[in-house]
Formats: C-alpha cells, sequence, structure tokens
C-alpha cells in the first residue's frame, strides 16, 4: 500500500434504470488532501459518493479507497472497510431518539468494547473539538442546523476514520456557521490526518478550504484543478459556475419548442 | 436510569400479559379441571350415541371424572365404540354401567357412570358391559304417541282418560 | 387504433406490473427481516425497548377498549339469550366470543392503528431524514439494528395485547351480566368453563394473535422502508399501513378460523 492516493476512481459510469447519471469519471483524493466536488444541482455528486461509500455499484470503471476496489467486496469486508469512513449528510442525518452524546458515543458502542467511562470521555473530547461539549445533553430537535452539523461532524469522525465525506456541508447554514465548518473541516483534516471528500456547489467557501477542485457536469468532469488554477480557468461552464451567471454553458431555458411558434405567432401572418 | 424504567415497563406489560393469558387459561379455560394427563381407557359400546361428541365429559354422581377421548362404529355388532379417557385417581367396579344422559332438555350429552357392586376394578382397556343408549327424543315422542294410540283402542274410548305420561 | 389499444394494455399493465414487483421486494424485505435477527437476540435490550413502544404503549386503548367490548357483548347477549330462556349461557357466549375472534382480530385492528402507524411514520422519517442511510454508512445493517427489533417487539407484544383484550373484556362481560344484570355468579363462569377449552379456544386465539402480529409489523416495516422521502410520502405510507394490515386481519383470520375449527 505504497500509494498516496487513498481514492481512485477510474472511467466510472452509472446510470439509474436508463437514465445515465455519471460517464466516465477520472478522480483522486491524495491522502492528507481536502478535494471538493462542484456541480450543479443534479449533476450527480451525491451519487458519486454513494459509489465510493459502496451503497451503489457502478456500471463500469472502478472505485478503490485505500487499495481496495469497493464494488467487488462482500457485506462484511465493506462494513470493515465503511469502518475507516465517515460520512457527514446533507442535514447531518442525527438520530433523532438519541441525544447528542448517545449519538457520538454510537459507532463507539456498536464497534468496540470500550468501557463506558473511556467512551464518555472520548465523546466529551470529540465534542469540544467542535465547540459543542456544554450541549451533550440536548436533544437532536434543539439544536440548529448549524449545530446539528458539528455534532454530525464530530460523530463522523468518533472512530478515527481515514476518509471523511461531506454531502453538501454548507447547505442552508447562515455565514457565520459556514465559517465554522469550512474551518472545522480543514482543522479536522490536517489535525487528524484524514482525507476529505467535499460534495458542495458552495463556491466561495469551499475554494477557501481545498487543495483540489473538481467540476463535474452532465456526468463528465468538466475542470479540475487548484483553487488558483479553477479561479483563472478560462472554461466557460467554470467561469459560469463561478460568477453565478444566469446564461452559458448551462442554458437558462428549460429545452422547449420555438418560443414565438407556442405563441402561435407564425399562424398569425 | 431511563434504562432500567424502560425494563420496568416492559416487565410490568409483559407480566399483565401473562396473567392474563393464565386467568384465560384457568379461569376462563378449563385447563384446571381438564388437567387429566393420567388416564386409562376404558371402552364401551352402545346401540344409539344420539350426540355424543369426542371430548364430552364423563360423569359419575355429577362429578366430572373423565372426557370421551374416542368414538367409532363397529361395522360387526352395527354398534357404537365409545373410549372413555378416565381419570386415574377414580377407580369403578367391573359392573358399571355407562349411560348417554342430557344434560337439561336440551343441553350437551355427556356419559354418566352409575357404579356397581363387583369387587374387581375396571382396568385400562376393559369393556364395560352394561350400557343404555341415548334417549332419541324423537324416537321416545313417537313411542309415547303410539302408547296413548294402543290405549286409546284398548279401552274403547273412554270420555276422558288422564293420561300420565 | 392500435396506439389506443397498447395505451389501454400498459394502463392496465403497469400498475400490475407495479403492484406485483412491489409484492415481491416486500417478500425479499420480510425474508431480510428474518435472516438479520440474529442481533435482535443477542442484543436482546433492543427488542425491549420495541416491546415497550409497541406493547406498553397501546396497552390503555387495548384495557379500555377491551373492557367496553365485553360490556357491549354482555348487554346485547343477555338480550338476545334471554329470548330462549337461557341467559346463564351468558358466560360462554362472552368468552367464547372474545378468546375466538373479538380478542384478536380487534386487538389487531387497534394495534394497527396505534404501533403500526407509529413504526411506519418512525422509520420512514429515519429514511426520509437519511438516518438509516448514516447508519450503514457507519457499517451498521439497518435491517438488523432497526427493522429487525421492531418486527420481533412487535410480534411478542401482540399476542400479550390480545391476551389483556379478553381477559379484560371477559371481566366486562362480567360487570354487566352478574353484577348488573343479576346472572348467577358460580353458572357464569363454570359455564365458561365447561365450554371454553384450552387448546381448542385459547391456544389458537394465542396463535391468531402470533400471525396477525407477524402480518402488521412485517406491512407497518415494509411501507415505512418503501415510503418516498417525503412528507407527502410517509404520510401515505401510514394510510396504506393502516388499509393493507386491516384488510391482511380480516382476510386471514377468516382463513385460520377455517383452519382451526373446522371440526367444530
Amino acid at each position: 500500500m505504497s500509494n498516496d492516493n487513498l481514492v481512485e476512481i477510474r472511467d466510472l459510469s452509472f446510470a439509474y434504470g436508463n437514465r445515465p447519471i455519471l460517464k466516465g469519471i477520472n478522480l483522486t483524493a491524495p491522502r492528507g488532501k481536502v478535494i471538493a466536488i462542484m456541480g450543479g444541482s443534479g449533476s450527480g455528486k451525491t451519487t458519486l459518493l454513494r459509489l465510493i461509500g459502496g451503497q451503489l455499484r457502478p456500471d463500469a470503471g472502478t472505485v478503490r479507497v485505500d487499495g481496495q476496489q469497493v464494488d467487488q467486496l462482500n457485506t462484511r469486508e465493506l462494513y470493515a472497510l465503511r469502518r475507516k469512513m465517515g460520512m457527514l449528510f446533507q442535514f447531518g442525518a442525527l438520530f433523532t431518539d438519541l441525544s447528542v452524546f448517545d449519538n457520538v458515543a454510537f459507532q463507539m458502542r456498536e464497534h468496540t468494547d470500550l468501557p463506558e467511562a473511556l467512551i464518555h470521555d472520548l465523546v466529551l473530547m470529540k465534542l469540544q473539538a467542535v465547540g459543542l461539549r456544554g450541549a451533550s445533553q440536548l436533544m437532536p430537535a434543539e439544536l440548529s442546523g448549524g449545530m446539528a452539523r458539528r455534532v454530525a461532524l464530530a460523530r463522523a469522525v468518533a472512530l478515527d476514520p481515514m476518509l471523511i465525506m461531506y454531502d453538501e456541508p454548507f447547505t442552508g447554514l447562515d455565514p457565520i456557521s459556514l465559517g465554522v465548518i469550512g474551518n472545522l473541516i480543514r482543522r479536522m483534516t490536517d489535525t487528524l490526518g484524514l482525507t476529505s471528500i467535499i460534495v458542495t456547489h458552495d463556491i466561495q467557501e469551499s475554494l477557501k478550504i481545498v487543495d483540489y477542485v473538481y467540476f463535474v457536469s452532465n456526468g463528465v468532469i468538466e475542470a479540475e484543478g487548484t483553487p488558483a488554477e479553477i479561479l483563472a480557468s478560462p472554461a466557460p461552464f467554470v467561469h459560469q459556475f463561478i460568477h453565478g451567471e444566469e446564461d452559458g454553458p448551462v442554458p437558462f431555458h428549460y429545452p422547449a419548442a420555438d418560443y414565438a411558434r407556442d405563441l402561435g405567432l407564425d399562424r398569425r401572418t | 436510569m431511563q434504562r432500567s424504567i424502560l425494563d420496568l415497563w416492559v416487565g410490568l406489560f409483559v407480566a399483565a400479559g401473562l396473567a392474563a393469558l393464565a386467568m384465560l387459561a384457568f379461569k376462563v379455560g378449563n385447563i384446571g379441571t381438564v388437567n387429566m394427563s393420567d388416564t386409562y381407557s376404558v371402552i364401551a359400546q352402545f346401540d344409539n350415541i344420539g350426540g355424543l361428541k369426542v371430548r364430552a365429559p364423563v360423569k359419575s354422581s355429577g362429578v366430572v371424572v373423565g372426557r370421551v377421548s374416542q368414538i367409532s362404529f363397529d361395522d360387526k355388532t352395527y354398534e357404537a365404540t365409545v373410549t372413555l379417557g378416565i381419570d386415574k385417581r377414580y377407580t369403578f367396579p367391573k359392573d358399571t354401567i355407562a349411560a348417554i344422559l342430557t344434560a337439561g332438555l336440551l343441553g350437551e350429552q355427556y356419559v354418566g357412570l352409575d357404579a356397581g357392586g363387583s369387587d374387581k376394578k375396571l382396568v385400562n382397556g376393559d369393556k364395560i358391559q352394561i350400557t343404555q343408549s341415548a334417549i332419541v327424543l324423537e324416537s321416545l315422542i313417537s313411542q309415547f304417541l303410539f302408547n296413548k294410540a294402543a290405549d286409546g283402542s284398548a279401552k274403547s274410548a273412554p270420555p276422558s282418560a288422564p293420561v300420565a305420561p | 387504433m392500435m396506439g389506443g389499444l397498447a395505451r389501454f394494455f400498459a394502463a392496465i399493465g403497469h400498475p400490475v406490473i407495479d403492484s406485483i414487483e412491489r409484492l415481491g421486494f416486500a417478500s425479499r424485505f420480510f425474508g431480510l427481516i428474518l435472516l438479520r435477527s440474529g442481533t435482535s437476540f443477542l442484543r436482546f435490550g433492543l427488542v425491549i425497548r420495541e416491546i415497550f413502544s409497541a406493547g406498553v404503549l397501546s396497552m390503555l386503548i387495548i384495557i379500555v377498549s377491551g373492557l367496553f367490548v365485553g360490556m357491549v357483548l354482555g348487554l346485547q347477549g343477555y338480550r338476545t339469550l334471554q329470548t330462549y330462556g337461557s341467559a346463564d349461557s351468558l358466560g360462554v357466549l362472552v368468552a367464547l366470543s372474545l378468546v375466538r375472534e373479538l380478542g384478536p382480530v380487534v386487538a389487531a385492528l387497534l394495534f394497527a392503528g396505534r404501533a403500526g402507524t407509529a413504526m411506519t411514520t418512525e422509520v420512514g422519517l429515519m429514511k426520509a431524514t437519511e438516518q438509516l442511510s448514516a447508519l450503514s454508512m457507519m457499517a451498521v445493517d439497518p435491517m438488523a439494528r432497526i427493522i429487525a427489533p421492531r418486527f420481533w417487539g412487535a410480534v411478542i407484544a401482540m399476542p400479550l395485547l390480545a391476551a389483556i383484550f379478553s381477559a379484560v373484556g371477559v371481566f366486562g362481560g362480567y360487570l354487566v351480566g352478574v353484577v348488573l344484570l343479576g346472572v348467577d355468579d358460580g353458572t357464569f363462569w363454570s359455564q365458561m368453563q365447561a365450554a371454553v377449552d384450552f387448546r381448542e379456544d385459547i391456544l389458537n386465539g394465542v396463535i391468531k394473535s402470533l400471525v396477525f402480529g407477524c402480518v402488521i409489523s412485517a406491512i407497518a416495516l415494509f411501507e415505512g422502508y418503501d415510503a418516498p422521502p417525503t412528507a407527502e410520502g410517509v404520510s401515505r405510507a401510514t394510510t396504506r399501513t393502516v388499509v393493507t394490515s386491516s384488510l391482511a386481519i380480516l382476510a386471514l383470520d377468516f382463513v385460520l378460523t377455517a383452519f382451526m375449527f373446522k371440526g367444530v
């Protein structure tokens, strides 16, 4: 395992039924880096994460995590691999019937035989790292969106995984929470020696913290590079995306018949 | 803390459920009276068993001493063969009489045992020699009517004959 | 014209194929529950939690309904039996109707409404908020950790609830018949005991409610698991749980009764 790339995706294709989502994706995530997968809504970014986590199987191509080909693993091996992964879901996906403390402790109780006293200390350390040690006895319903995501982050790193995947971590957060989460992702990655993959469409926040960016559109990688390269990229798609332009390679109009004909103007002449 | 309260409630619930089941079994059902795993079988043959059913009670002096365990037809004697399962706690003389009786006028039918005077006791597989068949209401009525008609013709129609059935 | 015909068949065929597909998925789901039940028995605490939410929380409605059903049986039965001069058999009527039919069936219908819907909503919301996905990404099998314990909790709770319903119902019949209308106390019980058989009546009632428990919880969990992850999807799934399991209970009751009491 002298491989420096924790995640390696080669020629990956995937379709839901006969609707192709991904068409020949190549992507690598080097160890210790934060990479971002960007693209518009519905461009297949989340599907990509599910493929890495082995929740979906590719139609063609390979997904390798830590040298293991994910789609070739049986259930037991897959679960063993997933213990080394953490995932932060879009809205946290905290267990609503468990307190914050129990949420973070969940994996330790499920997967380890650690004594309760040790689990107690570990959980408080994880919560301290995200600044929510004081909230340990609250229920998820009592948390704000940003707090819920920080708890989910603490839960995702509970067993010290080597890879964390973030599904839209910035959606629906106020600017302060946004900055907090962004900095936490960067800090966690650096201090714990993790590798992070962020799926997002929040360009400003993510360009501040990531090492490498992939742009996905229509199932293919349109552009890739470091934040500096991306900002300077001449590709029209990237330009439109970064500057939030209304029209461009991603059209403003949904495909439609000729406007004049729809209004019946041609028949009036 | 929360765990133990939960356990307490579930424990209460299960106890209540089992108590309800026990109440159904002993108070509502007949498991207490039917607990006759130790029985011995005695055979009795009847001309007519009427509406007797398997599991009907076998009573002696009004006390349930067993159950009808099997009913079959013997095509050699053309009689009904009834197997009685009798509680091992009770013994009966060899010359006991078995009769098919009815509880009340229209009630269920049961087998009544009338103990005889013999010193020998009935044992497993024995056959009760003296039996009395079920009284079938229809034949009883027709017999009664027939007798009455015969009476009437013999006495050449007296003006008022009080007939005691 | 060909187009119209093809559309007609497509219109009929699509829902049929869809429902057959759903049935297939449901059967696979049920098999998977049984297959992944190991955890439930190794960690029985998980099941105890579910016995609490399915059983203990349904107890109040079961007891109250059982009491009233028994009292109505006592009242109606007394009036009817009175006309034939056999009010002494009131105990038999109340006990047999409760133990054989009303206990298992009405308790199951109430259970579907109270606990079945709760299970569907809970599982549906867990799916909608990605909690099930999160579990499986944490290398915890949602089938083993979430679904199977709920199934077994309901299967264990159902016969106990039905027994409680019948027992309370008999008591209700006793209240009305003996205390209120003056049927003889001794006759009430002794006639009942002479007529109600433990294996034939009570045990068969328990078996019925076990079957109902399996069916209700399997339907409820499947509907929750299969629900589209939206508020509308979950609420529709909840409705379907009540409708499907009620129909299944009544239909199965007929089949089971035909099997069990065919000799009577």
